[in-house]
């Protein structure tokens, strides 16, 4: 009957993978530039494997791509999947504003029912 | 921005797990509360985005009822959101569940009105969240620029409905 509830579509898999502090910092410094595993890691309490866990998640929702040389492997922020949330967040203020605004002329008319002028 | 002047919408986070909205309506209390709470009025005007319909309205209005409704959208996709009362008193408070579907998380909204100026109503609408993370999911991260965006759009439909 719900068109969302039969798949996980991508939207979901790009909202799981942002409800990190870990990985949303990930993704801020990958918006200044490409860095590797390394580079990500340094500014936090945390191995390479466990940045490389989070980096996973990411790759796998599509928010970041990871090079293909062996040693280097720079991770470069993907920005589609952010955008379609901005649009989905937007889309959630717009569906109540646009209710509100339907409301405020509706609520008008209810009130000409009651009192006809 | 000013929620007491009709028209206009106050988004806030009271805490950690919350998104407040705050709106205030050219009418009386019971007027309000009528066009929240009759499935009569609802498709009427809590039909979303532009274009989409409410054909399923069913609200079976005491505590512990279920709620139930069905948006079509113009390719004719059907969504379907549905919850529970928890707590109602007439004209005045609405605790309510709601579920989009297993992907999405549960809410509990709590809907309040009281007496502004003459004639006005001023709508409290908190969305809670089941976790801070979920909350700021929905949130997303270009909230106030969103809102500044919206309020524009709704600046500019105004004066096509009066």
């Amino acid at each position: 009957m719900s068109a969302l509830a039969s798949t996980v579509d991508p939207l979901s898999a790009t909202f799981f993978a942002l409800a990190d502090p870990t990985r949303r910092a990930i993704l801020s410094r990958l918006a200044r530039g490409a860095a590797t595993v390394k580079e990500l890691a340094s500014p936090f309490a945390m191995s390479g494997p466990a940045v490389s866990k989070h980096l996973r998640v990411l790759e796998r929702a599509g928010l970041i791509q990871r090079g293909r040389e062996a040693q280097w492997r720079p991770c470069t922020l993907e920005a589609g999947p952010l955008k379609d949330v901005a649009e989905w967040t937007g889309g959630f203020r717009q569906f109540w504003e646009a209710n509100y605004a339907r409301l405020d002329t509706y609520l008008d008319q209810l009130k000409n029912e009651e009192s006809p002028e | 921005m000013n929620a007491a002047v009709p028209g206009t919408s106050d988004y806030t986070t009271p805490s950690d797990r919350e998104i407040r909205v705050v709106r205030a309506f050219r009418a009386p209390r019971r007027l309000v509360y009528e066009a929240m709470s009759n499935p009569k009025h609802l498709p009427k005007w809590m039909t979303g985005p532009e274009g989409w319909t409410m054909p399923v309205c069913e609200m079976d209005l005491r505590v512990g009822g279920k709620w139930r409704f069905v948006y079509r959208m113009p390719d004719g996709k059907e969504m379907a959101m549905q919850g529970a009362y928890r707590e109602i008193v007439p004209q005045e408070r609405m605790v309510s569940t709601e579920s989009w579907g297993p992907e999405w998380p549960d809410t509990v909204n709590t809907m309040e009105l009281t007496d502004a100026q003459q004639g006005v109503t001023i709508m409290t609408l908190t969305v809670l969240y089941p976790s801070k993370e979920a909350r700021d999911a929905a949130l997303g991260s270009g909230m106030k620029e969103g809102m500044d965006k919206g309020f524009a759009r709704l600046d500019a439909l105004l004066p096509s409905l009066a």
